[in-house]
């Protein structure tokens, strides 16, 4: 193997310094491991190392009940050759076994070796979010405080407020990605979620509400106006209201979407199946419509890795390429796919920095970061007006969706009947139904009050979850099939 | 370090050193788990290998408590790191955590006389030719399967792939008042995920399995594969309804998830939290006289092989104790539809003035949750045909989709896909519509529950048919 030159930065952010001082790695070490990796004829490797360290503080009935805290250290060592991946891991970073990590992923391949190391070279990355908040007792405390204002303020909501659970969970993820390739990518990923969960109960009903937010943000991030007052407010107000809620109708009919979470639509109905994988093995329905219309022309949808702060974004993604903006749909035409190296590589398209893992036990696969629909020109109330009889969804719990068919659901938990133009009754919660190479075709109006969600989504794919942002503005739906069980 | 045997590490030693030190840094009581796990998974795809992995892993979690005037106050930690700095982290971090928390009088350690152990399901729950299988003969039968998928039918050319997968691990919990348990459990599977296409161009997915605890007891890959592509085929063409009212069968593996519900609710953590429909009504009639649920975290099950000797066999939630160290049991949590016990751990059961049913789920971090081993509805004397041939016109699912369960309210709305069933006999595939009514009126108008009973994971529901729910579709 010949020797690598030094191109890493010892002057950049020093993300890489945690694997080299604390947990005693070598430039030298990553390079004997790869070059082990590719010792039996593989094409490309890499070694991905994560420590995770994740807190929870939780106060419920009044009292602080929850207070945990993980740490995960370990490395994933992968091959490639051809179209097959070669994968093994390791929680101990002992040169030995990392050394034997290596060379069982190795075992994909079968040959001489064909591929040598190149030398590393250290890209210069984005800098989209804070690398530490203040640590210790401090950041404890400050927790603590914050949880113990949000079980006050969903109690002072209203006396129907009889169940309160309030917490906060926040990760430190440091990465450092090392491939034959060159490729050297260190990253120190913050991430914060709050959450309320609340249980309102009158003489005849009892219902649930929940809120929560947050993002890759420091504890200051919620001294402003997403305080612990705003989401204990959130999931009062929703649990409130749905003690009064009637059925759900049922059956096709008009659709009005919400500002922000309720773009979770464009994530079910077109995110999953524009996944380069998927299409690359054409089990999407979205496979060959590249430059072709899936959508109203009104409607343009990027995936934007690049936010600051935001809960999907990436300085560079799990294969240590820098995140993008990537324009998926263009005025309703089909411009692009998300692609990993393995897909670029394959498919012959651009890679789009969409590599990610849920951690250094899975096997990265092109993934959404933050996925939202661009502004319209129409005013929110405007859209509501045009609406004879239909459903005004504005947040969602979830939604799933069956790649290979397109058919997706969406599940609404909060959402009001439209009367000849005007917001009504709050109904219950109901699931949306829709095919999503077609449900976009039938978007008439788009607002001009573009939002993204508060912070809260996770997306699952292939048994890995990842953190990800959905956004869109108000959106009008001519029809869409809502799955209530009224009329 | 005693627990570092020539650099092998023993979770067990390392648990007990684990629990011992937090007792030193002044806890009244500790509990620490440990985990090892062996993990192999081979994917194949038109035929060719496109992953593999080949893994080990290990973890340990530590719960601390601190007796206080009135309660206790509690906190926990998780860690990868077994190195004798990762193990003091794991302490000083949870001793530290437990300042911050409040006094709970609840919170605690079950008393010393309640912790137990069934060995009779520890020694059926491992079978080390789960780990010797060769890997080139788990890519083969995940080839072989995927191969049926392919071979079956021209209008199958393309597939998802097929899969192998093997797995064991190691279980071990201490605590400080006496309790010391481990388990192994071995795990292996494999299936098959074609895809059908019809001269539309328009593409179904679907998928089969075989799964056991030992590789004596998995099914024909052939077999499976066969049934994964007959699965994907009659979905093919697949239409919507006009909306309307009718009865729905469901077909085991969503009876299952639908009737699994009913332990959900009972679960004592929504329970005192008033977060569940069943909240207040235990001893009162909460389905129909038709349902009798029952969860067991202790069933072995009698194999008769080739050879005739018999192989007893854990199932898939069976473990010989629970998350709190106590001995496994089977509950009758329905019974003719009155809601008899609750699902409950130590702590909710104090919470509620109750014994605990011995359900509690320890994962790594964290208090325990609540978790069940095997579930099951029993069965009714209907045939599966039976069921469906008693109706005019309706719905057999054969797959629910979204996030549209409410067990506070009961409110159920999922997506759905399917057969429509026209004079009693399965007519066309239905599709991109969806199922609504409210659990408690469900659980009531069950009108047929089939004979088909089988363990193919933890939990087990036949076919059952309910009456009256809304589908909302064209």
């Amino acid at each position: 193997m010949a020797a690598a030159p030094h191109l890493i930065h010892p002057e950049t952010l020093d993300h890489k310094r945690y694997f080299f001082d604390k947990l005693g790695l070598t430039e030298r070490l990553l390079e004997r491991c790869l070059g082990e990796a590719l010792s039996a004829g593989g094409e490309f490797a890499d070694l991905y190392f994560e420590a995770v360290t994740s807190t929870s503080l939780g106060m419920d009935e009044g009292i602080v009940k929850t207070a945990s805290q993980g740490i995960s250290v370990g490395c994933g060592v992968r091959v490639l050759s051809g179209e097959r991946t070669g994968f093994a891991y390791t929680d101990d970073l002992s040169a030995e076994r990392l050394l034997k990590a290596a060379r069982t992923a190795a075992l994909i391949a079968n040959g001489p070796q064909v591929e040598r190391v190149q030398g590393f070279v250290e890209a210069k990355t984005a800098s989209l979010y804070p690398v530490a908040g203040m640590g210790g007792d401090a950041e404890i405390a400050e927790k603590l405080r914050l949880i113990e204002r949000a079980n006050k303020a969903a109690r002072d909501f209203d006396p129907r407020i009889v169940q309160v659970r309030a917490g906060i969970n926040d990760e430190l993820r440091r990465i450092l990605i090392a491939a034959s390739d060159g490729t050297f990518a260190s990253d120190t990923q913050p991430l914060a979620r709050f959450n309320v969960f609340v249980i309102a109960k009158d003489e005849h009903n009892t219902a649930r509400g929940t809120s929560g937010g947050g993002g890759r943000v420091g504890l200051d991030f919620f001294a402003g106006d997403k305080s612990p007052e705003h989401f204990a407010r959130e999931a009062a107000r929703t649990a409130i209201l749905q003690l009064g809620a009637i059925a759900a109708p049922a059956g096709e009919m008009e659709v009005v979407l919400g500002p922000g979470w309720p773009g979770v639509l464009l994530h079910e109905a077109v995110g999953h199946g524009l996944e380069a994988d998927f299409n690359r093995k054409k089990t999407s329905a979205f496979a060959g419509l590249i430059g072709q219309k899936v959508a109203s022309s009104k409607v343009t949808v990027v995936d934007n890795g690049k936010m600051p702060g935001r809960r999907g974004s990436l300085n560079v993604d799990d294969e240590g390429n820098a995140t993008q903006e990537t324009v998926l749909i263009e005025n309703g035409i089909l411009r692009g796919y998300l692609s990993d190296k393995l897909s670029s590589r394959l498919m012959g398209m651009p890679n789009t920095g969409s590599g990610r893992r849920e951690s250094y036990q899975a096997i990265p696969m092109p993934r959404m970061t933050n996925t939202y629909m661009l502004n319209g020109e129409d005013e929110p109330g405007d859209i509501i007006k045009s609406v004879k009889r239909g459903l005004y969804a504005v947040n969602f719990g979830g939604g799933q969706v069956d790649i290979t068919n397109g058919k997706f659901v969406f599940s609404a938990s909060e959402a009001y009947l439209i009367e000849d133009g005007i917001v009504t009754a709050p109904v219950k919660g109901a699931t949306l139904v829709g095919n999503g190479p077609e449900a976009l075709k039938y978007v008439s109006m788009v607002g001009n009050d573009l939002a993204l969600d508060e912070g809260i989504g996770t997306c699952g794919k292939a048994g890995q979850s990842v953190p990800v942002g959905v956004g869109m503005p108000t959106v009008k739906l001519d029809r869409m099939t809502v799955g209530g069980t009224g009329r | 370090m005693a627990a570092r045997i020539e650099g092998k590490v023993s979770v067990r030693l390392l648990a007990e050193e684990a629990v011992e030190r937090a007792l030193r840094a002044g806890a009244t009581d500790a509990e620490a788990v440990g985990f090892e796990s062996e993990e192999f998974a081979a994917h194949v795809r038109l035929g060719q290998v496109e992953q593999l992995t080949e893994s080990g892993s290990h973890a340990l979690g530590l719960r601390v408590f601190f007796a206080a005037e009135g309660g206790s106050r509690t906190a926990s930690t998780s860690t990868s790191d077994l190195s004798p700095d990762g193990i003091a982290r794991l302490v000083s971090g949870a001793v530290e955590l437990a300042k911050v928390t409040g006094v709970d009088p609840f919170a605690g350690l079950p008393e010393r006389e309640a912790f137990g152990s069934n060995d009779v399901a520890a020694q059926a729950l491992y079978f080390n030719d789960v780990d010797a299988i060769p890997a080139a003969e788990r890519i083969e039968i995940a080839r072989r399967c995927e191969a049926a998928a392919l071979g079956y039918d021209a209008r199958i050319q393309n597939s998802k792939g097929g899969d192998f997968d093997a797995s064991s691990s190691h279980r071990v919990m201490v605590n400080s008042r006496g309790f010391a348990g481990e388990y192994r459990r071995s795990y292996c599977g494999f299936s098959a995920s074609p895809i059908a296409q019809d001269a539309t161009g328009a593409m179904q997915g679907d998928y089969w399995y075989s799964s056991a605890r030992t590789a004596q007891l998995l099914g024909d890959p052939e077999e499976i594969g066969k049934i994964a592509a007959q699965r994907a085929l009659r979905r093919l063409g697949a239409r919507r309804v006009p909306t309307q009212k009718c009865p729905v069968v469901f077909a085991p593996e969503i009876a299952k998830s639908l009737m699994g519900n009913l332990l959900s609710a009972a679960d004592g953590d929504s329970i005192y939290r008033n977060a569940s429909m069943f909240a207040g009504k235990l001893g009162e009639q909460v389905a129909g006289e038709n349902i009798t649920m029952i969860d067991d975290g202790t069933m072995v099950f009698d194999h008769v092989l080739a050879d005739g000797t018999t192989l007893k066999v854990g199932g898939f939630g069976t473990s010989p104790f629970d998350g709190d160290g106590l001995r496994t049991q089977r509950t009758v949590v329905i019974e003719r539809g009155v809601l008899k016990e609750l699902m409950l751990n130590t702590y909710t059961g104090r919470k509620l003035g109750m014994a605990s049913t011995h359900k509690a789920s320890r994962g790594l971090a964290g208090a325990p949750g609540i978790g069940g081993g095997n579930y099951f509805l029993e069965p009714g004397e209907a045939t599966p045909e039976q069921i469906i041939g008693d109706v005019k016109n309706g719905l057999y699912v054969l797959q629910t989709m979204g996030f549209g369960v409410n067990l506070v309210t009961g409110d159920y709305s999922q997506g759905a896909s399917g057969l429509w069933i026209e004079n009693g006999e399965l007519a066309y595939p239905v599709e991109e519509i969806t199922i609504a009514g409210n659990l408690k009126d469900m659980f009531r108008n069950v009108s047929g529950i089939g004979n088909d009973l089988e363990f193919r994971g933890s939990g087990a529901v036949p076919t059952v048919r309910i009456e009256g729910m809304t589908i909302a579709g064209s």
